[in-house]
């Protein structure tokens, strides 16, 4: 019972990573309908961003752990927003109108560049994470063992999602998203300017990836140029799982996904966990087709 | 009145190409015989997502159980390399049947993670050494040199005709296929599903056969592969090679045969002309992506429309 | 003889009746108009025939075989062919081909024929694009075979449509709208068309809202509002029937 809790414990927080990732996903299909390849190499360079102001600048040398957090949490964000916004000017906005198998190249091409920018910029091998931040502290609670990162991590994504949603639901820039996702030519008609809304997309979605970078950082302590495939492959799946473009759908798709993964390897076999994970995709896609909280689309005829 | 006479510069551009091997090292021969089978994996794949418009990322799992069936029946069994490629493409051919059937109504990109999935399914499968008969992450290795009428196919100039006449059989059945009422079917389906189904195709069952179809051509491409390496490892079929086959598919031109050729070259011989830029090679190659596609969104040779040869029957029965 | 039964079928899309108890007959070799204001469920009730939705209710019952479970390429085969309200043709394919798929539950070529082209495979492509040509003919758009489908003018468009539901070779053909977006010279070539259709044995039935054409072709008229039938007759039983007209007009529709 005690190690179930535990794992239920990793699964949550690997499940929050994974949902920040695939929200960035599901924001993006929301409003192109375009699978952002790239966004988990945006998810890798919030890593390295992390890496960079702990170990080359050094941060917690001058300012307390705390503050240290909120302002590299902060600048990882910036600086992949703005990576973000400019990989929609350059590689997918003069695409919008084409097929869109050929944006989804393009995006495989984006992120095939940025991984080997990083690898150019860091070096092939991986790097680790200073560990000082969290002095490897526990949290007692209920007679259970928590190390303080996890509750951290699971404890950043939750408030994060809370403030997405209700940046969605209740915002007039939230509310021209959701427009925008319905039917573009209809948001323009009212008086959106879709451009705009794509580019806030392309602000907030990277922002939660790169913020989902530095907490694997935080979280594993080891990074490599290759993480943001397997981690983008599997908070895509958690978007798909939830019901693509679907905001909550990708919160409990990554949760759900997170789960599934920790308790495949505590009680499966670690060598067949990501196989787990893709099985329990296809057995749930049989069932539903359009995903957990995906909507059933009865086409216009 | 003369019938119009179709003549496609393709039949040219193979015969430069059956001229080159002998004015080349072997290197570059290797070249043109990799070039020659991501073209013949293309153009199975193109028939999936060009001209059925289904979302496949994860046709390199096709391959992989192409090339395993040959690697496993050769080395354990010592049957001869070239009679297992029937075999290697009914295997990967009926692996695409019993996966597919239940999710083939899955809609686009739905139908993208589940056939990323399947790749990452089978290439975790070869790593753990299903059934104890793949070898693990070292693979088999050992595999036989094909033998055609007594002669042993060794070099890479020797493979060059092997590979490359395999191509010009994939060019001719593929072009048959498309030119038929099946491939109008399969257009049908990626024009409009709904219309499709008003024209009485089946298309759960037509969407199943072109990924058969696919996965069949891509499982025999799977054995000349293995035959050509002598060894095969999971890492050959990673989401990888899917990549670069769909991009080669989209590149060329989503449903244009001539373009998907073209695409190989590209695709695979421009990471050759990069190799002085070593290790900045793949940030180049990536950045050519994105610039290729916004200059050319609809591949290098988009297909042309059919045509079908009427003229006798304007002329008889009404005038134009 | 009646061809095609609907009986009593209600159609509900999460809480909103979009047909409700609907029942009518369509008399082999007649032309049927179905009317109706906008949203009274016309278009609906096209899918539940030709089987893209399933009634919660009801049957429908074509030459006396039930065929509400069937599925709509079966139904196709069974001798229903319809044309979209939004033009549905394959963009990409030629003018030509277009009707060529038309052909397709007619035909059985299959992969092998494809592959190895025997005699008698090329013999029934053969044949199949001559009766193309001739569709097209038929239709009056046979200069264009060549083109692109989605290069033809909306009204080429529609006609398009009706060559390429000709060719699964129906008894039964559904027009949803098909003077939409046609000129008067153009509407007026259509009524004509669907003359000739049924001339050749084919029943027709249709939904259209320019009440000229439904007034002069059709021989029975089948009115539907909010997803009921409110009425049904000749058309001169129509154009006098007080419920119709409040349907059309509003409540002063006295006058009329």
């Amino acid at each position: 019972m005690e190690n179930f809790l535990q794992q239920l414990l990793n699964g949550l927080s690997l499940g929050g990573i994974y949902a920040l990732i695939a929200l960035g996903y599901t924001m993006v299909y929301g409003v192109l309908k375009l699978i952002n390849f790239a966004h988990g190499d945006l998810f890798t360079i919030g890593a390295y961003v992390g890496f960079t102001l702990l170990v080359s600048v050094g941060i917690t040398d001058s300012v307390d752990p705390m503050a240290a957090l909120i302002i590299m949490g902060a600048t990882v964000m910036l600086f992949v927003a703005t990576l973000g916004v400019g990989l929609e000017r350059a590689a997918y906005r003069p695409l919008r109108h084409s097929p869109r198998l050929s944006a989804v190249v393009s995006a495989l091409g984006a992120s095939i560049f940025f991984q080997n920018a990083v690898m150019l910029i860091y070096g092939a091998r991986f790097h680790v994470y200073p560990q000082g931040l969290f002095t490897k502290s526990t949290l007692s609670l209920f007679g259970l063992y928590l190390p303080l990162v996890k509750v951290f991590v699971l404890m950043v994504s939750l408030v994060v999602m809370t403030l997405l949603y209700f940046f969605i639901q209740k915002t007039l820039t939230g509310a021209a998203i959701r427009a925008v996702a319905i039917d573009h030519n209809a948001a323009r008609l009212v008086g959106i300017n879709v451009d705009k809304v794509v580019t806030i997309v392309f602000v907030v979605g990277p922002a939660l990836g790169g913020l989902a970078g530095l907490m694997v950082g935080l979280l594993y302590g080891q990074i490599t140029f290759t993480m943001g495939w397997l981690y983008g492959l599997k908070a895509f799946t958690a978007a798909i799982l939830g019901g693509i473009g679907n905001i909550p759908g990708a919160m409990l798709g990554g949760i759900i996904l997170g789960i599934i993964e920790s308790m495949a390897s505590a009680y499966l076999s670690i060598a067949w966990k990501d196989a787990v994970t893709f099985v329990v995709l296809i057995l749930i896609l049989t069932i539903r087709p359009t995903g957990i909280l995906g909507e059933r689309i009865a086409e216009k005829v | 009145m003369k019938r119009p006479v179709s003549f496609n510069p393709l039949w040219v551009f193979f015969i430069v190409i059956f001229a080159l091997p002998p004015l080349l090292d072997p290197y570059w021969v290797d070249v043109l015989n990799n070039v020659g089978l991501y073209a013949i994996l293309g153009i199975s794949l193109n028939l999936i997502v060009g001209h059925t418009g289904l979302f496949n990322l994860g046709h390199a799992a096709f391959y992989a159980i192409g090339a395993y069936t040959s690697a496993i029946l050769n080395t354990k069994y010592h049957m001869p390399i070239l009679s297992i490629l029937p075999l290697s493409g009914f295997t990967a051919g009926l692996f695409a049947f019993m996966v597919m059937r239940p999710i083939i109504h899955l809609r686009g990109d739905y139908l993208c993670i589940v056939t990323i999935g399947v790749g990452e399914i089978v290439r975790i499968a070869l790593v753990n050494n299903i059934f104890g008969i793949t070898g693990g992450s070292n693979g088999i290795f050992g595999i036989a040199r094909p033998e055609l009428f007594g002669y042993v196919i060794r070099s890479p100039h020797q493979f060059f005709y092997l590979i490359w006449i395999f191509l010009i059989i994939t060019v001719v059945v593929f072009k048959r296929l498309e030119h038929s009422r099946v491939g109008r079917a399969f257009n049908c389906i990626r024009d409009d599903e709904i219309a499709a189904q008003g024209c009485g195709i089946n298309v759960a069952s037509y969407k199943l056969t072109a990924f058969v179809i696919g996965a069949t051509w891509a499982g025999m491409t799977g054995n000349i592969f293995a035959t050509k390496m002598t060894i095969i490892s999971p890492e050959s079929f990673s989401f990888w090679e899917s990549v670069i086959m769909f991009t080669i598919v989209i590149l060329g031109g989503a449903g244009s045969i001539e373009g998907t050729i073209i695409g190989a070259f590209l695709i695979i011989g421009l990471p050759e002309i990069f190799r002085d830029l070593s290790s900045a090679r793949m940030l180049v190659f990536g950045l050519a992506m994105v610039i290729m596609m916004i200059l050319r969104p609809r591949g290098l040779i988009p297909p042309k429309l059919r045509s079908y040869n009427v003229r006798s029957i304007l002329e008889r029965d009404y005038s134009v | 003889m009646i061809l095609l039964a609907v009986q009593r079928i209600t159609k509900t899309f999460g809480g909103l009746v979009a047909v409700n108890n609907v029942s009518f007959e369509v008399e082999s070799g007649s032309i049927v108009g179905l009317i109706g204001p906008n949203g009274a469920g016309k278009t609906t009730v096209f899918n539940i025939i030709t089987g893209i939705y399933r009634p919660d209710k009801g049957e429908i019952v074509f030459n006396g075989q039930s065929i509400t479970l069937k599925k709509s390429h079966e139904i196709v085969k069974q001798g229903i062919a319809r044309t979209f309200q939004t033009i549905r043709l394959f963009s990409q394919l030629s003018v030509l081909e277009n009707v060529l798929s038309g052909f397709h539950c007619r035909t059985k070529s299959w992969v092998f024929g494809a592959i190895f082209r025997f005699p008698w495979e090329r013999r029934e492509e053969r044949q199949k694009v001559e009766e193309a040509m001739k569709l097209l003919h038929f239709v009056g758009i046979e200069r264009y075979y060549n083109l692109p489908a989605s290069s033809l003018s909306y009204g080429n468009q529609r006609l398009l449509e009706i060559a390429r539901a000709l060719a699964t070779s129906p008894q039964l053909l559904i027009l949803d709208e098909p003077a939409g977006g046609m000129n008067e010279k153009e509407s007026a070539e259509l009524i004509e068309l669907i003359r000739r259709i049924r001339d050749r044995g084919i029943t027709v039935l249709l939904i259209e809202h320019d009440m000229n054409v439904v007034m002069d072709i059709c021989e029975k008229v089948v009115v539907l509002e909010y997803g009921s039938k409110i009425a049904e007759g000749t058309p001169e039983e129509i154009k006098r029937n007080p419920r119709v007209i409040e349907a059309y007009l509003g409540t002063d529709g006295e006058e009329r």
